[in-house]
């Protein structure tokens, strides 16, 4: 059945079946492929997008859940106003390493400086504890994500 | 965007500069033209565009390691040209024009410091020629500076991009004729400068594996026996072609030799499975649901974890099946040490649990194969497909792409051959995507492995007796990939009495190199039991290692020669920086200090911990006193490898272990094999000291002390001996 969407401010249609984790529509079917595949159990946070602003794992949402709720993913973080500041965070501090995991970093990085424009260390290991880094960049996450925010890195 | 077009659609002169010979290829590319590859020059590193960007090669893969910027950057730098003006373009497999094309033991520094500056240097001399030519002058009155050749009587200048078209007509030059740069003069090495593709990598456009589509590219999911190597008895195929998408599937009989338990056999070629295709990813695996596979039973279905414990403690009790080395005497030595220490150590398999999981893309026309492949080692994948599909490696073109983490396990290339067995058998373009739960049961594995240590010092504190015997896994002599040791593990050489015994258990389980392979188990070992003897001869730990080191600068020849005075040298650094014995800590915190040398580089490492009384482990922090050398060539990838590497150490000390039980691997997931938390990230102190050695390689050397320095820190604030890895917080209670 046709699922009509809301990705990053546009209107599109996915035919695909209901139970569908929207992880693999946006992947597969609309060709955003910066949301990444990482685990498929809520576990590792590669698959991160906002559904109405707040840090969602796609893997886990079957798309015929979505309904009207907007969808943003990377690829529409430069249009964000908090998404953009990460992202140039992340290109300063030179964040990744195999840069597999960064998509969701950024998200999940972005939806909480939407809601606590400075954030404690505590409140950034809570927001971020979901999104695993294999290659262990989490100090560089740390700077970045104080930077963004407007706060001394150490 | 596919990755196939990337070389087309320009009109540039091209200068090529390659490795093996340094021969001068050019040509005035069209679009047309530059799609034909009669005319892409072979072993070409530079080129030059009419504008002044200079494109250069990429020859390595990068899974994260950073040498798709970092090699670059030797070139540039000899060359004289802006950073800014350069685009970096990866290499296909191509070991003709690049000789060996890998990401593997840390070499990429060490194998191409002077070989690539040298690439520059020649590019670059072809330019000044080709100028001097034009302004009718000698070469040697003409300078460079970035991107321009300058005249020096008169001051003109000429842009490379001018002269590139004339240098069709120089010779280029001996490269070891040329005088390489003075570092105090670098523009680039030494200057931090961000991984290349991080504006690609922060937007989230393709560029890994996973993200490769191609025109009418179907998906692929592949299930193999949990049972390392079983074969299928039988597949409900049908039911999985009922599900809506699924084009085909089908059963692989796999090739035998890729199954045979043994050393380095299993897993290393195309296993038997069944496989699902379909018109998406999702649709295969609802497909694969169906399957309900029955797998016939195997040999090694009777291994366990617990079993190869016990079989070790058993070999240990006996006589060890080969001696390794035995100098002195050690069981005289031992009966005069003034104390003496035995202990028995552990450690499991591990994972490499790349985050992004195995995949590969491969369509098979007319008679040609092309693959497109998150490899590190993507020439042995094409002879194996080559082998495995019986076609001719000529007609299998590579294309690396950039992995999601490699850590040494793309340097096997089972997804490859699976990929282009399932194309070839689909008949159209197809992507093959392992699931996470395929990708930790069918890894391979860093082996477990099982030392017996004796040990003895003297009543001046200098260790007297050293005595391993390692119990791994092998057939005989024939270690099991990754489970060796070498005769000269440290403290051998050091210590007047040691011998090292070695016997091997046979495995049907797959294992393989993972980050510092054999040091990152090793160095856990080691450098505990050196921590526990400190112990026993009452002295602190860092001026015991120091004193193990003696005063000789080096000891043993090439290529086994261990750099004695570095490694003093880095502990000392360390010592400083974490005021080593100077901090007075509270009840239940403790410092631990550990070395290792490995890939080239001596590392130092002290890890600050806190424990709680219910054996919770918080690491506050880790400083490393680093030595590879005389110039860290890209300051900002040298230290997030490093970083990396430590947080890694301590991610595996802390969390992981695969464990075997009938045969099969009993994790599945991150929630049961687990990696290391934001949270638990200590800040990460890194200092490189400068040696007059050529530069080393950074991807592994700071993982292996990370370890020890861990446990040893556990041990100064708890008392607790961790002589198992991972550590849980029974070992720390009471
Ligand atoms: S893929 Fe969704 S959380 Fe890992
Ligand atoms: S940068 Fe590799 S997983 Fe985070």
């Amino acid at each position: 059945m046709a699922y009509s969407l809301t990705v990053n401010g546009k209107a599109v249609s996915a035919d695909v079946d209901g139970d569908t984790p929207l992880l693999w529509v946006l992947r597969d079917t609309l060709g955003f492929v910066g949301t990444k595949y990482g685990c498929g159990v809520a576990a590792c946070g590669a698959c991160t997008v906002h559904i109405d602003g707040q840090p969602m794992r796609a893997c886990q949402i079957p798309v015929e859940s979505v309904g009207a709720a907007k969808i943003s993913t990377i690829e529409g973080m430069a249009a964000h106003p908090v998404g953009k500041k990460v992202q140039a965070a992340w290109m300063e501090l030179d964040v990744a390493q195999c840069g597999y995991c960064q998509a969701g970093q950024i998200m999940s990085a972005t939806a909480l400086l939407a809601k606590t424009p400075k954030p404690t260390d505590a409140q950034i290991d809570e927001a971020m504890n979901g999104n695993i880094c294999r290659c262990a960049t989490y100090v560089r996450i740390r700077a970045a994500i104080k930077r963004a925010s407007g706060q001394k890195e150490v | 965007m596919t990755y196939h077009d990337l070389k087309a659609n320009r009109r540039e002169i091209l200068t090529s500069v390659g490795a093996g010979g340094l021969t001068l290829a050019f040509s005035i590319a069209s679009k047309a033209e530059a799609q034909d590859d009669t005319v892409k020059p072979l072993n070409a590193y530079v080129r030059v565009a009419p504008n002044g960007k200079v494109t250069i090669t990429a020859k390595n893969p990068e899974v994260g390691q950073g040498v798709k910027t970092m090699l670059p950057m030797l070139i540039a730098e000899e060359l004289d040209v802006a950073w800014e003006d350069v685009v970096i373009e990866q290499a296909d497999s191509d070991p003709k024009a690049y000789g060996r094309q890998f990401a593997g033991g840390s070499m990429a520094t060490p194998l191409h410091w002077e070989e690539l500056r040298r690439v520059g240097a020649v590019a670059r001399a072809m330019l000044i020629q080709a100028a001097a030519t034009a302004w009718n002058c000698g070469p040697g009155d003409c300078a460079t500076v970035p991107g321009n050749v300058v005249h020096k009587p008169s001051g003109k200048k000429r842009t490379y991009g001018s002269l590139a078209m004339a240098c069709a007509n120089v010779t280029p030059p001996d490269p070891k004729s040329l005088t390489l740069k003075d570092p105090k003069t670098y523009n680039i090495i030494g200057k931090p400068k961000a991984q290349y593709d991080v504006a690609k990598i922060v937007t989230g456009e393709p560029l890994f594996g996973i993200d490769v589509r191609r025109p009418g590219m179907l998906y692929a999911t592949y299930e193999k026996a949990p049972v390392f190597a079983a074969t299928v008895a039988s597949a409900d195929l049908e039911a999985a072609k009922s599900v809506k998408g699924v084009r085909k599937a089908f059963v692989v009989e796999g090739d035998p030799k890729a199954m045979s338990p043994g050393p380095g056999n299993i897993g290393q070629g195309l296993m038997p499975g069944v496989a699902v295709v379909a018109d998406s990813w999702w649709a295969a695996r609802k497909g694969r649901d169906k399957l309900n596979i029955k797998w016939n039973d195997h040999p090694t279905s009777k291994q366990s974890s617990k079993l190869f414990a016990e079989q070790a403690k058993a070999i240990a009790a006996g006589k060890a099946q080969r001696t390794a080395r035995n100098d002195g005497d050690v069981d005289a030595a031992l009966k005069a040490s003034a104390k003496t220490v035995e202990a028995a150590y552990a450690y499991p398999f591990l994972s490499h649990a790349n985050l992004e999981p195995q995949n590969c893309t491969a369509e098979f026309k007319d008679g040609k194969l092309e693959i497109w492949a998150p490899t590190q080692n993507p020439e042995p994948g094409r002879q194996l497909t080559a082998k495995t599909l019986g076609i001719n490696p000529d007609d299998i073109t590579v294309h690396m792409i950039r992995g999601g983490g490699g850590f040494g396990r793309r340097l096997a290339n089972d997804y490859m051959v699976e990929a282009a067995w399932i194309a070839r058998e689909t008949g159209a373009p197809v992507k093959l995507l392992w699931t996470r739960e395929d990708d930790m049961a069918h890894d391979h594995y860093r082996p477990a492995g099982f030392h017996f240590f004796r040990g003895g010092v003297d009543a001046a504190g200098n260790v007297t007796a050293w005595h391993d015997h390692f119990v791994t896994f092998g057939e005989g002599t024939t270690m099991a990939p990754s489970a060796g040791m070498s005769a000269a593990e440290y403290p051998a050489r050091f210590v007047p009495n040691c011998r090292l015994e070695v016997s091997t258990m046979p495995l049907g389980v797959p294992t393989g190199p993972l980050r510092a392979p054999g040091s990152n188990a090793l160095a856990f070992v080691m450098q505990s039991f050196i921590d526990e003897l400190a112990h026993a001869a009452g002295a602190d730990p860092l001026a015991f290692q120091i004193k193990l080191l003696g005063d000789k600068p080096t000891v043993g020849e090439p290529p086994a020669a261990y750099g004695a005075a570095r490694m003093r040298g880095v502990l000392q650094a360390v010592g400083e920086m974490s005021g080593w014995g100077k901090t007075k800590l509270p009840m239940g915190e403790g410092m631990g200090v550990a070395c290792y040398y490995s890939h080239l580089g001596y590392f130092a490492e002290v890890a600050h911990v806190a424990c709680s009384p219910e054996g919770a482990v918080k690491v506050k922090k880790v400083w490393v006193a680093a030595d590879v050398g005389s110039q860290i060539i890209n300051p900002h990838g040298a230290l997030n490898q490093v970083q990396g590497s430590v947080l890694d150490g301590l991610s595996e000390a802390l969390h992981q272990a695969i464990t075997i039980e009938a045969g099969r691997v009993e994790q599945s997931n991150f929630t049961d094999y687990r990696l290391m938390r934001i949270s638990e990230a200590p800040a990460v102190e890194v200092k490189f000291l400068k040696t007059d050695f050529p530069p080393t390689g950074l991807g592994e050397p700071a993982l292996p002390p990370a370890i020890p320095a861990l446990t040893n820190a556990i041990f100064a604030a708890t008392g607790k001996r961790i002589r198992s890895l991972p550590i849980t917080p029974d070992m720390l209670k009471a």
